[in-house]
């Protein structure tokens, strides 16, 4: 069974990503004793191929078209190279990138999509698992069909190491320009304020079981007795209670103090991404099944308007 | 102008739940609004009180008890709803993106709008797909992941930012008609007022079968099958602290000195 699994970069990098769906995509191909081919869209895609060719990827498909991702010019030469190709099974990155083309791409291709796989198995047909309520369950799906397309969660497989014999194949896809019609005119990076959250040592972080913004006195005076430095995850941030620079996450800082304490936070995929490189991690949150209790080192399962209060009081003067 | 804003009915499991076969019975979840939905929503409502004849549309997939949470959505501003849902649907297992996508298309062929809004995502199953497979279908431009909409209609042209992965955003022109997919922080979500629920119960709420809406069973089938449902398996080795608050925050406190040495 050959798979097909496209690459990622940004702003003139490789981002890590590929290389764990080549991890992800080999695994694939060799179960089945079938050819794992990568392709790579726009930018500088010989540098690319170069670095994507590592063991166990037997052709790298280059489509020199443009400096940085455009969907439109994305959608259209994947398209023509999954026709070329014939991949038994597309993988893309599960990133906000990988969402904005998979879905149009699987909708021309008439492909099933399975969207931000966890896990990946081949036996006779394809058999998906994901995350359901917010990975508080997980659930396989089989794609009933000889030709599938699947979005891969990143940081899920190792990135692939070693360098493979690939063949660097130039693929001249033909890109309709009267199709390209959006524009990435820039970037913007979101700003820093006066804290760097990635520089402290003990990170005091507070998520939606806070409930109020008038309770969030409550974290600050542990903050404040811990010598720690406040931070969040996305809720918090979006609703305007505490500044951009402190949300830990996918779309936020990545953290890697010391001492990590989660408060009502429930541990989402996306928030995890940004700490759990952590070498303490301690939970409190009042629901036992919550996913933050998979990282944590230690945890209490208890109502964090009586617990925080008594941990502030363990530490005052 | 029009703006058609997709807005589903999620669940979310309790603390403690039981899993029986492929479902989570109901006694163990709670439905609510979408939560990148009321985003959605709320950036819909801002552009139509900025533009005076601008009309909300919302549409949802979905059996009649989601009506109440529809009414929400209309109680936050929306104009009128459509509500697709038809007893075969009922036996659908997996509502994948396609399908979706599928369904909501017709809809918005009806609606023929200027700008469809859509969640990123629904919190529920996070496919993460349909607003982009939506606008596929249709044939309109898009956008996913956006956390900030400049709408310039005499130009035609959405001037969005997309929130990439590492705090860094993506500006892009995006042609219109459009599909945008919206994230969580892009806006501030209002209350329902008292006279928006009241307002509410007396706007239009339109129910479509497959029927109604030109498509027959086949558009449905989807070669995508849940097969099992489960609890992970954890490999946690969280030491958890069991007690009174002030014991588990002493013995917290004791662990937290150590680390800190
Ligand atoms: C593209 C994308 C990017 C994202 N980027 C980020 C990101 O960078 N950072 C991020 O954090 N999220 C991000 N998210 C959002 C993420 O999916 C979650 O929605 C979010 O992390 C949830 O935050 P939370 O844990 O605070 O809230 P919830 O998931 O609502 O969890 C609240 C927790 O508090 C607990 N709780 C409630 N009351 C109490 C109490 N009294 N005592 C103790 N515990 C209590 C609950 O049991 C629950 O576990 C992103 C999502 C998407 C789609």
């Amino acid at each position: 069974m050959t798979v097909l699994a496209v690459a990622e970069h940004r702003r003139g990098e490789l981002r890590d990503v590929s290389y764990e769906l080549v991890a992800a995509g080999r695994d694939l191909a060799t179960a089945t004793g079938g050819d794992l081919h990568v392709a790579v869209v726009s930018g500088p895609v010989s540098e690319y191929a170069e670095k994507l060719n590592r063991d166990g990827v037997d052709a790298v498909h280059t489509v020199d078209h443009g400096e940085g991702f455009n969907h439109d010019v994305s959608v259209q030469a994947v398209e023509q190279l999954v026709d070329a190709v014939d991949p038994a099974v597309l993988l893309v990155p599960h990133t906000v990138n990988g969402l904005d083309y998979a879905p149009a791409v699987a909708n021309r291709l008439d492909r099933p999509l399975v969207t931000d796989a966890v896990d990946l198995a081949y036996d006779d047909e394809l058999t998906v698992t994901r995350e359901l309520y917010g990975s508080k369950v997980e659930t396989t799906v089989d794609v009933h069909a000889e030709r599938g397309a699947v979005t891969v969660r990143p940081a899920e497989w190792p990135t692939a190491e070693g360098t493979g014999d690939a063949t660097i194949e130039p693929f001249d896809a033909t890109i309709d320009e009267s199709q390209v019609r959006s524009t990435v005119t820039g970037f913007q990076e979101v700003g820093d304020g006066d804290v760097d959250i990635t520089e402290a040592d003990v990170l005091v972080s507070v998520g939606r079981g806070i409930e109020e913004e008038e309770n969030l006195d409550l974290i600050r005076d542990l903050a404040d007795a811990l010598d720690a430095t406040l931070s969040a995850s996305r809720p918090v941030i979006d609703n305007g209670w505490l500044p951009k620079d402190r949300q830990v996450g996918q779309s936020g800082k990545v953290v890697t103090p010391d001492v990590y304490i989660a408060i009502g936070i429930s541990g989402a995929v996306q928030h995890v991404a940004g700490m759990k490189g952590t070498d303490t991690i301690v939970a409190i949150n009042n629901d036992p099944n919550a996913p933050i209790f998979d990282i944590a080192d230690y945890g209490i399962v208890d109502d964090l308007f009586d617990v925080v209060p008594a941990l502030t009081e363990e530490f005052k003067g | 102008m029009k703006i058609l804003v997709t807005v589903k009915e999620v669940t979310a499991v309790d603390d403690e739940f039981e899993i029986d076969g492929l479902t989570i019975d109901d006694r163990y979840v709670t439905a609510d609004l979408n939560e990148w939905d009321e985003y959605a929503l709320e950036e819909a409502v801002q552009l139509s009180e900025a533009n005076d004849d601008a009309e909300v549309v919302t549409v949802t997939i979905g059996p009649s008890d989601t009506a109440e949470t529809i009414r929400q959505a209309l109680a936050k501003g929306a104009d009128r709803a459509v509500r697709i849902w038809d007893d075969a649907l009922a036996e659908v297992g997996l509502l994948d993106p396609a399908t979706k996508a599928t369904l909501l298309a017709a809809v918005a062929r009806e609606e023929d709008p200027d700008l469809v809004l859509t969640g990123v995502q629904s919190a529920d199953d996070s496919f993460g797909a349909t607003g982009v497979a939506l606008a596929d279908k249709l044939g309109m431009e898009w956008a996913a992941v956006v956390n900030a909409l400049d709408l310039d209609t005499d130009d035609g042209t959405a001037h969005v930012h997309r929130e990439l992965e590492g705090g860094v955003e993506e500006l892009t022109d995006v042609e219109l008609p459009a599909v945008l997919t919206v994230q969580t922080g892009i806006n501030d979500p209002r209350y329902a007022s008292l006279r928006g629920i009241r307002q509410a119960q007396s706007k239009e709420l339109a129910a479509k079968s497959l029927d109604d809406l030109g498509l027959d069973v086949a558009a449905i089938e989807s070669p995508l099958e849940q097969t099992s449902l489960y609890e992970p398996e954890t490999e946690s080795e969280t030491t958890v602290y069991e007690g009174s608050a002030e014991e588990t925050a002493g013995e917290l406190a004791t662990v937290l000195r150590e680390v800190d040495q």
